[in-house]
């Protein structure tokens, strides 16, 4: 491993910040005027947008309908700028499959599916700068989506990364800390119930460490819970003000 | 908490890649004083009213040094006297990243709550970050960086009041020390403030010897522009980015610089991945570089190619100032053929020094009075350093430890400073003390943290510990071992089975069932990775209580034991192998003479008798069936001291015995490490602690070959079989020692075993090639190795005995352990051996002797005589200094002759052995010729001084089994 110290012996990581602060949200929701609900986000350096259509008819293949649930479709993409080297990016390569994939499961159990029979949602994410965590922010941006679009759910979905360096439990790690080869725990939840709906594990983790990274990784997607909660109901607000104006 | 952010921009090599990356910072970042009440802080690390007297800062102070300030005076800091500093997170960074050595110190000084010393995180506090400027030099924005925190730090404590301490930066820059008077900081240089300590004037020495100012050096570099001042000895280093670049195009080899131990002017480059080394000439070409330093070389047109010239030469010019030449370097050795000459290279920078602090003595001066010095180190490998200072007289006969500063151009030696007096030469202690500093033994008292981790005594076995152990009380086991050994950790026993068949059992003793991984006993432990032996001494790796008691299988007494447990047939197959943790009770600890007593006695027939009977059976088959496999049987001389109980200085010598008793213990516990390597292996394939044995390349066995050949015997050096039996073969009748000096010779040639991690290296290379067995470990000694430890956490986890925890499963983790281990491991051997050099020489003091001796070399001017009596080997030097030498030197053969006597290898010769007197800075043992007679050359024997008599047969020498 390289000489980086990701955790000084005075408790700061590389940016400043302690082993259990998670890095700076800022969100907005409806972004867009054409979709049924958008959402953008920035945790840190990682900048994600969302766009959600529908609930609306199944496009193209009819034999995707499926008759007691609606059909979540989504799409991941990374924007050619997002990381240091410039590239183009073609949407339908193995790393941003898996991503759909994960997304569509993720939220296949929190939107209540059952609501929308033969019908179809669309979620569409674009990281537009990427600095580690990216699954988080989609998640977190397509839940404002989400809700901006008036799709109902069962809860938020949060979701938080959370590493382990020299013992300690770190919570929403960034690109660098990512990078240095260490564990990754991804975890998204629904806060309220404590669910997890989606739960990854990149390289090892010995199972003596587990319990703590899982729980700092959880608490990291509390946190996040707090931030959407304060935004949705900002914008909620804004929203009641402009129409009881009208 | 988040308070703003701020982007850092970074392009790196090839294509420009803009990295942004976020910068948190903070307002929840205290300043670690005791005077500060405003921060929210629970514990302070800086004192209220830091007290050092001082006639320029004669008020409250802490002092904040500079990255150059840190980077070369630790040695400053280190002191006592030096408290209450504040170390910036800044100048951390930049420590660490430009000499790891100086930033482990460093970090020592901030764990050390005496010192007092306060990391502050200057460049996450919002208030003493700062931006780079545009066109600003990282070396002008850190400076900037260290000032606004020293004014940040003055006008924060201002704020509580009168009194408070005040600030003072220290910093030998004096551009900055301007800039930052003019802010209102408080400002010196470290010369300056050292000076001004009134408590302690001699710490002045200790500062390095450094350009005090950048304009010092400015002037330098001018003077040897413009050729004025002294001469320059030495040609420039390259800077790095052009031995880098002559690096990649193969113009320039990057190595380890390894001087030669017998001529200060030769040395060796030794480059990773190439099996030969080079060789380099001269101190002009060595261009001061210091054994160990990492090095970029220039291989030497093949028409410049020399060898080295057999001389062995010390360095004895003694005077600091005579410096304007390198003489005689070029003394040139063209007479040499070509054919024998070597690869020869020379530096052209250096990578990396690795220099460390040095024991030794100070010269006696040319001249009285003067402060400049010369101080001699006691390796041999690393060249004299000039050092400076004002207490020389209280220093001459003393042992000190000197570091090295810089090597300048125009200085023949390198420039260095007094560290510490360790104290008088000759004195016991103090050579102990040397020895132990010069191999990096940890020996400091073990801590009260440490000590806190072990059992409370009075010491039972409980029901608990009943019930999770195999009772093996009701065997008779007893234990073998060396007379006067207190950390016993292995026992023995064997019984018939009602099958016909033999249950042998090794019984280890259970330190890990003590020791509890991670904790501070724990950590000490695996740091000082082996107990070291001296001659009168033994640093232990673990404390007394474990290592004479609790875990010392003593006889009588019940004790925690690991048990390999053995079914035998009478032809010592293995039918089944069992491991447990189990209880014990020794019957007896015997010591290798009186296990062979009760072997031998007839009458005996006790069950602990019959036991090492059938042991010592079952030792024979396995020692020749190891044998038939190609094991083998090297020699190293080991010899014991009568030590003076009084006095503690040595009265007698005495070779070490070797019994079929020792070999019976060593062919069990060879059995057990072995049936332990296979067994974890199998549950560890990553992070499993093994041993092996590295087959030597053949270019290493030159040496021994060419000796065998010279009296007309062939080394087979195709596989170890081959080896050992040509090694066996070599026996010459009128000469008995010869096969224990091939032997001997052989053994240097080999490479060291080591310890490494199973995920580290391909299975093939497992062997162990001095046991001729595929997979190896150490698993019978966890009292004294810290290996053995680790392996008897994983056999414990194997078994099912204990639960697995994350670092055993760590390949990389586990390897850095190994790493560690080998270096101590091989720090301690050398230990050992100095120890056992050291007694020689007090056993010499005031003696003369005429012995026996035989060549083991032959060089240019001198022969190296080993003395069979005291294992030692001596330089019979062959040429006094300025005289004509009367013996012919032949290369080829290798010989020496004179008249018609000639000296070849392996030859016996008679010597007389006596201290040299006229340098009491450095005895060395000094061998005269007494036979074969040379006139003009031996010396005649005196009646009086012959201590033996002539047809004593010379005793059998150990063979020491590797």
């Amino acid at each position: 491993m390289s000489g980086l110290e990701l955790l000084s012996d005075q408790g700061f990581r590389l940016d400043g910040r302690r082993p259990r602060e998670l890095r700076k949200i800022e969100c907005k929701m409806g972004v867009f005027q054409q979709a049924n609900g958008s959402a953008y986000i920035e945790q840190g350096n990682t900048k994600a947008l969302a766009t959600v259509y529908g609930p609306h008819e199944v496009t193209g293949n009819r034999s995707k309908i499926e008759h007691d649930k609606v059909l979540i479709n989504c799409q991941y993409s990374m924007a050619t700028f997002s990381t240091g080297e410039r590239r183009s990016r073609s949407t339908g390569d193995r790393k941003s499959q898996e991503m759909q994939l994960h997304l569509k499961k993720t939220f296949e159990a929190a939107i209540l599916t059952q609501l929308y029979p033969r019908s179809q949602i669309d979620i569409y994410v674009q990281i537009l700068q990427a600095d580690g965590g990216n699954y988080s922010a989609c998640v977190n941006a397509a839940t404002l989506a989400i809700i901006d679009a008036g799709i109902p759910m069962k809860d938020f979905v949060c979701a938080s990364t959370a590493g382990f360096v020299s013992d300690t439990p770190i919570a929403d790690i960034s690109y660098l800390e990512e990078s240095q080869g260490g564990p990754e725990l991804v975890v998204a939840l629904l806060p309220k119930s404590d669910q997890i709906v989606e739960f990854q594990v990149n390289s090892r983790l010995h199972l003596d460490n587990f319990e703590k990274v899982l729980d700092m990784a959880i608490k990291g997607c509390k946190d996040v819970h707090a931030v959407l909660t304060r935004v949705v109901k900002d914008h909620v607000g804004q929203l009641a003000s402009k129409m009881s104006k009208t | 908490m988040l308070k703003s952010k701020s982007f850092v921009k970074k392009t790196r090599k090839g294509g420009v890649i803009k990295i942004v990356r976020e910068h948190y910072l903070r307002d929840d970042i205290w300043c670690g004083s005791e005077a500060c009440s405003q921060c929210k802080q629970d514990s302070f690390v800086l004192e209220k009213a830091p007290s050092v007297a001082s006639d320029k800062c004669n008020f409250p102070h802490y002092i904040l040094p500079d990255t150059n300030v840190v980077l070369h005076q630790v040695d400053i800091l280190e002191d006592e006297i030096i408290k209450n500093c504040i170390l910036l997170q800044t100048v951390q960074q930049e420590v660490k990243h430009r000499s790891l050595p100086a930033y482990k110190r460093i970090q020592g000084l901030t764990t050390n709550s005496d010192k007092k010393f306060y990391v502050f995180s200057n460049e996450y506090h919002k208030e003493t970050f700062i931006e780079r400027l545009g066109g600003e030099t990282a070396n002008d924005y850190n400076d900037r960086v260290i000032r606004k925190a020293a004014t940040w730090y003055s006008q924060h404590l201002e704020k509580n009041g009168e009194n408070v301490p005040k600030i003072v930066l220290l910093t030998n820059d004096r551009a900055n020390r301007e800039k930052a008077k003019n802010e209102g900081i408080i400002a010196y240089t470290v010369h300056e403030y050292v000076q001004s300590l009134t408590d302690k004037p001699y710490l002045v020495d200790r500062l390095a010897q450094l350009a005090k100012d950048e304009n010092d050096k400015e002037k330098v570099d001018q003077d040897i522009k413009t050729g004025k001042g002294r001469n320059v000895l030495y040609p420039e280093h390259l800077n790095l980015a052009a031995i880098q670049k002559g690096i990649k195009e193969g113009k320039y080899k990057q190595g380890t610089f390894l001087s030669s131990r017998e001529n200060f002017r030769e040395g060796y480059v030794s480059i990773p991945g190439e099996e030969k080394m080079y060789f380099i000439k001269g101190l002009a070409n060595q261009n001061r570089v210091v054994s160990n330093d990492t090095v970029a070389i220039e291989v030497l047109p093949k028409s410049k190619w020399t060898c080295p010239s057999s001389l062995v030469e010390v360095d004895e010019n003694v005077d600091p100032e005579a410096e304007n030449s390198l003489e005689n370097d070029e003394e040139t050795t063209s007479s040499v053929v070509n054919s024998s000459a070597q690869p020869t290279c020379r530096v052209v920078g250096v990578i990396k020094r690795n220099w460390r602090q040095y024991c030794g003595t100070l010269e006696p001066p040319s001249m009285k009075g003067g402060s400049r010095h010369l101080f001699k180190p006691a390796e041999k490998r690393i060249p004299k350093i000039r050092i400076e200072t004002r207490q020389a007289e209280s220093l001459l006969g003393h042992r000190i430890i000197v570091t090295i500063d810089s090597w300048p151009r125009n200085s023949r030696y390198p420039v260095g400073h007094f560290v510490k007096n360790l104290g008088k030469i000759g004195d016991k202690d103090t050579e102990n003390e040397v020895l132990l500093l010069e191999h990096d033994v940890p020996h400091a008292t073990f801590s009260e943290t440490v000590l806190s981790f072990l059992p409370k005594m009075p010491w039972v076995i409980t029901e608990e510990d009943l019930k999770v152990r195999t009772d093996l009380r009701w065997l008779d086991i007893c234990s073998v071992d060396p007379p006067g050994c207190t950390d016993i950790d292995d026992a023995l026993h064997c019984r018939s089975l009602d099958n016909g068949n033999l249950e042998v059992g090794v019984h280890i003793a259970d330190v890990s069932h003590f020791i509890q991984p991670g904790n501070a006993l724990d950590e000490e432990a695996s740091n000082r990775g082996t107990t070291v032996y001296l001659t009168d001494k033994r640093i232990d790796m673990v404390p007394d209580l474990l290592s004479s008691n609790l875990c010392s299988l003593r006889g009588g007494e019940e004790r925690f034991a690991f048990s390999v447990l053995w079914e035998m047939t009478k032809n010592a197959e293995i039918i089944e192998t069992k491991f447990m943790k189990s209880v014990i009770r020794s019957r007896a600890a015997l010591t290798y003479e009186e296990a062979q007593l009760r072997i031998d006695d007839k009458s005996q027939s006790d069950a602990v008798t019959t036991s090492l009977r059938n042991l010592l059976a079952l030792a024979k088959i396995l020692k020749k069936g190891r044998l038939d496999k190609g094991a083998l049987v090297l020699a190293s001389p080991e010899i014991r001291f009568n030590i003076d109980s009084e006095t503690h200085d040595p009265i007698d010598v005495q070779e070490k015995m070797i019994r079929e008793t020792n070999s019976m213990v060593e062919e069990f516990m060879l059995l057990a490490n072995t049936s332990v390597a296979k067994k974890i292996l199998k549950d560890f394939t990553k992070s499993a602690l093994l041993r092996r044995h590295p087959v030597p390349p053949p270019s290493q066995y030159e040496m021994a070959i060419k000796a065998a050949l010279s009296r007309g015997f062939k080394l087979e050096i195709d596989n170890g079989l081959a080896l050992s039996q040509s090694l066996d073969k070599a026996v010459m009748e009128d000469n008995p020692l010869f096969n224990t000096l091939l032997r001997m010779l052989t053994t240097r040639c080999m490479t060291q075993a080591v310890y490494f991690s199973s995920g580290t290296v391909p299975e093939e290379d497992f062997f162990h090639f001095g046991l001729a067995s595929p997979i190896y470990t150490h698993f019978t000694s966890p009292i004294r190795r810290y290996a053995d430890l680790m392996v008897h956490r994983m056999l414990a986890v194997a078994i099912g005995y204990s639960e697995v925890y994350p670092e055993l499963l760590n390949s990389e983790k586990m390897q850095d352990i190994c790493k560690n281990l080998n270096y101590r491991h091989k720090m301690a051997q050398y230990a050992g051996r100095s120890s056992v050099e050291l007694h020689t020489h007090i056993f010499f003091r005031d003696k003369v002797t005429i012995e026996d001796g035989y060549i083991l070399f032959i060089r240019k001017n001198a022969l190296q005589v080993f003395i069979p009596k005291y294992g030692f080997e001596g330089t019979l030097y062959l040429k006094e200094k300025g005289k004509d030498s009367i013996f012919t030197y032949n290369e080829q053969e290798p010989s020496q002759s004179a008249g018609h006597i000639k000296f070849r290898l392996f030859d016996k010769v008679l010597v007389q052995i006596s201290t040299e007197t006229t340098n009491l800075q450095h005895q060395r043992l000094r061998l005269q010729l007494v036979q074969p007679e040379v006139p003009g050359f031996s010396v005649p024997r005196t009646p009086a001084s012959s201590s033996r008599k002539e047809d004593e047969e010379p005793p059998a020498k150990k063979l020491k089994q590797k």
